[in-house]
């Protein structure tokens, strides 16, 4: 087992080289860099050098002299020293942004996570055990329908619903008006009260997949030899479902949800910028949109980590909930 | 029902041929039984499934309003619809004067500081006055009206009557100062300048021929922009208005515009604004939905109907080729590793790997803000969206084709291949991938979904299909402006649907396509 992982863990450092080096020449080759703006915007200015001057003083203050696979190394070592450089969008330490936006995200991810899987796991198990009934139909098409509601719509009908027409939201941002003026409890309240929409969008675009995964096991589950058995026993309808097949189905669940776990730092990059979340995503959004290297890099092999991380994680649960699967 | 009907169906294999005709043969005849092919088989299979049949038929309904939709419609893609919009302007102000007026003839005597000893010499009721040295002398010719004269000469005058051209030439001061003497004394014919004029009971000034030159009013009509300028007529009018308290008119000047004209009277300034109200011809936006435009106008004024149908098109289109191009490179990655294994397996899956490892999403967003700095056209554009799209897509498809490979490979038809000698490319392409299209045809009906979803976010954000192409995604795009969300609900609601239709139909094919590939799974 421990071979096992340290052989993933050596793989995934070499994916995640080439991996960093593409996103790497795609920021570099941003035909408008964050830098040639910066030095529009300084010439203009009264009594300023000229664009070249700037531009010249720019690219080596930005470490953006020399070619691509120079920068990409000088990028690596100091990266491998544990500096990411300072966010230019943000003008903050990488790692400060980073900090400052992650657990937010983290926070609402949780939650939404919490939600999925126990709004989608009893409907999932319900589903099955009732295949082809009316119930059956209406929550697998329920499913479906989460997993085809593109993100910006059900959020923009949400805000149309809940803040336009009843009032009960703001429209954006993650603090009210009068939030200076609030108790600690109170600003926590107020946080909370702007997270629901967003979270409420969250949950309903993702419980959908893990419906169906739910149903598609539990289905194949009460098929197999052992339920039958279970019933042959004479046991209840309940305990064979809840106790002999809802155990089994547990096994590929949990190795999912465990992919899925270091997902929860990586952000909802669409949901927070459609509400104004200052998140990861929100914070990531607006970096590449400016071309902001330092942090569209970070962000970008951060996420791809995380990836790695719970392909690695769903793997190694497989083995450690079903005895039956040997990995080498 | 339809389960109940399902099971009690002995097999889908072979169906009972209950036709009257051939009851004749035996039990054990062969054409007592109808074979059928395992393409039938699937087909019979998924029609039978109505919620996949249900999204069949949505899905011809979305190719049918999108592809042929257009064609019918009777507006184009980027035809933009004007309308008539009265529009009011700020055009004139109207005084009646109460105060005394000048008008000079002699700069250097007549200065704006003798202006104010004028006037209070006239308050005063003095007929003349000194001042800086200087006599002047006022005439009186009525209450509102005097001549001031400095030794014996006509300097300027001072009343509340005005003289104005009613052409766009100046008056000369003689003019104005005889058509002031012959209104104030009441009389009917003056002259000045060696001619000779007429001047009537309203005060307005002909010459000789018969043509207006000027006109003597208490009114002052004043342009609010310097290029305007009032005929007699319409000056008329205004007055007219003013003093019959009318608060509107229409007037169609010499060049055939016609206008309505508002007044309203403004007690701070004791003055009359009036407001030119014309017929301007503005983008017909967000205008509602009607008989003309179903579903309204969008933000340019363009059909919403019509875009949406072209939005329709360009949405499956980029779909359906992104898929196309995932599939592709996928499919020969995929089958090339799956069927050579080792070090080219081993090369191609690290490569998977690395695709798979890229953030999407973001990757597309970086790609995305690079086209628009970049400036590309909007063809260009799509194209590279297409492109990106699909290249970003390929590892999953590789992935599944691969592993199918693996196990297929294994079996006595693939060994039967090889003992007759079929070169390695046919094998794989003829015998190895037909037996991973089931998988690979339903991977693709579900990946067409989230593709269009993907294309739409991108639109979205406004970094995908630009304008003036339609889709989707961003005919939404107009949500982002909170008035639209609030106001427009046939802007952006009717385009998320059909978004959400066409995908969700998109799922539930793929869906019923698997479990009709699939008869191991059940019934």
């Amino acid at each position: 087992m421990r071979k096992y992982i340290i052989k993933r863990l050596l793989q995934s450092i070499v994916i995640l080289f080439f991996v960093a080096f593409i996103i790497y020449a795609l920021m570099r080759c941003l035909p408008t860099s964050y830098v040639e703006a910066m030095a529009r915007q300084k010439s203009m200015q009264p009594g300023s050098k000229s664009y070249e001057e700037w531009m010249e003083q720019l690219t080596v203050m930005y470490n953006m002299d020399g070619s691509i696979v120079s920068g990409f190394f000088r990028w690596l070592g100091s990266m491998l020293r544990g500096d990411f450089g300072d966010s230019w969008r943000w003008t903050v330490p990488v790692l400060k942004k980073f900090n400052d936006t992650v657990w937010l995200s983290f926070v609402m991810g949780l939650i939404s996570f919490i939600f999925e899987v126990l709004i989608a796991i009893p409907l999932g198990i319900i589903a099955a055990t009732k295949q082809y009934s009316k119930t059956d139909y209406t929550i697998s098409v329920i499913a479906l329908a989460g997993i085809s509601l593109p993100t910006f719509f059900f959020a923009s009908l949400l805000k149309l619903v809940f803040s336009v027409k009843l009032g009960w939201f703001d429209l954006y941002g993650l603090v009210g008006r009068n939030y200076d003026q609030l108790s600690t409890f109170g600003q926590l309240l107020d946080k909370g009260h702007h997270l629901v929409l967003p979270i409420i969008t969250l949950v309903v675009i993702s419980m959908g997949g893990l419906m169906r995964y739910t149903r598609t096991n539990m289905l194949e589950v009460l098929n197999a030899d052992y339920i039958r058995t279970a019933r042959a026993k004479g046991l209840s309808e309940k305990k064979v479902i809840y106790h002999h097949a809802f155990r089994n189905t547990l096994i590929p669940i949990v190795t999912l949800l465990g992919g899925t776990l270091p997902s929860l730092f990586s952000g909802a990059l669409i949901t927070e910028t459609l509400f104004g979340i200052p998140g990861i995503g929100f914070a990531s959004y607006y970096s590449m949109i400016a071309g902001d290297i330092p942090f569209s890099m970070f962000f970008m092999v951060f996420t791809a980590i995380l990836t790695l991380l719970g392909n690695l994680i769903a793997d190694v649960l497989y083995a450690v909930v079903d005895p039956r699967v040997r990995i080498a | 029902m339809e389960d109940l009907k399902e099971k009690m169906e002995p097999s889908a294999e072979v169906t009972e041929n209950t036709n009257a005709a051939e009851e004749s043969y035996s039990l054990s005849d062969d054409r007592r039984v109808k074979v059928l092919s395992p393409g039938q088989l699937v087909a019979k299979r998924f029609f039978r499934n109505r919620l996949a049949v249900t999204g069949m038929v949505i899905l011809l309904a979305m190719f049918i309003f999108s592809f042929i939709g257009g064609l019918v419609s009777p507006y184009g893609q980027d035809e933009k619809f004007y309308r008539t919009d009265v529009q009011a302007k700020d055009f004139a102000g109207i005084v009646y004067n109460e105060e005394f007026r000048y008008t000079v003839n002699d700069p250097d005597l007549f200065k704006s500081s003798v202006h104010a000893q004028t006037l209070k010499a006239i308050i005063l009721g003095n007929d003349k006055f000194e001042y800086n040295g200087i006599n002047y002398e006022l005439e009186k010719l009525s209450d509102d009206a005097f001549i001031v004269k400095s030794g014996g000469k006509v300097i300027g005058t001072a009343s509340k009557e005005l003289v104005n051209s009613s052409t766009q030439d100046k008056l000369s001061f003689d003019f104005s100062l005889e058509a002031l003497k012959a209104k104030t004394e009441g009389e009917n014919k003056f002259n000045a300048d060696g001619k000779e004029y007429t001047i009537d009971g309203d005060g307005v000034i002909t010459d000789k021929a018969g043509t207006e030159i000027a006109y003597v009013s208490r009114y002052i009509v004043r342009a609010v922009m310097a290029d305007i300028f009032f005929s007699r007529e319409l000056k008329n009018q205004l007055i007219d208005a003013v003093e019959s308290g009318q608060d509107s008119f229409e007037y169609t000047d010499e060049k055939g515009v016609t206008a309505e004209y508002k007044l309203s009277y403004d007690a701070d300034n004791k003055a009359w604004d009036v407001k030119q109200e014309i017929d301007t011809k503005v983008f017909d936006t967000y205008s509602a939905p009607s008989k003309k435009h179903w579903l309204g106008t969008d933000r340019n004024g363009m059909d919403m109907l019509t875009r949406l149908m072209y939005g329709g098109r360009i949405s499956l289109i980029i779909g359906f080729i992104a898929v196309f191009i995932e599939t592709i490179i996928g499919v020969i990655l995929g089958g090339i590793a799956g069927y050579f294994g080792g070090w080219i397996d081993g090369l191609i899956m690290r490569i998977v790997d690395i695709f798979y490892c890229i953030p999407g999403m973001p990757f597309i967003i970086i790609v995305g803000a690079a086209m628009d700095a970049a400036n590309l056209p909007s063809l260009t554009r799509m194209i590279y969206l297409m492109l990106i799209l699909g290249v970003l897509g390929w590892a999953g498809v590789a992935r599944l084709v691969r592993g199918q490979i693996l196990s297929l490979r294994e079996q006595e038809f693939m060994t039967a291949t090889e003992a007759c000698g079929i070169a390695p490319s046919r094998r794989i392409f003829r015998h190895l991938i037909p037996n991973v299209m089931p998988q690979l045809i339903v991977y693709m009906t579900m990946g067409l979904g989230s593709m269009i979803i993907t294309e739409a976010t991108l639109s979205f954000l406004g970094l995908g299909v630009r304008f003036p192409f339609a889709s989707w995604g961003n005919i939404i795009n107009d949500v982002n402006d909170t008035y639209v969300l609030t106001n427009y609900w046939f802007i952006w609601i009717p385009a998320g649907v059909l978004l959400l239709t066409t995908v969700l139909a998109f799922n539930i094919v793929g869906d019923g396509l698997r479990d009709a590939f699939d008869p191991k799974m059940k019934r």
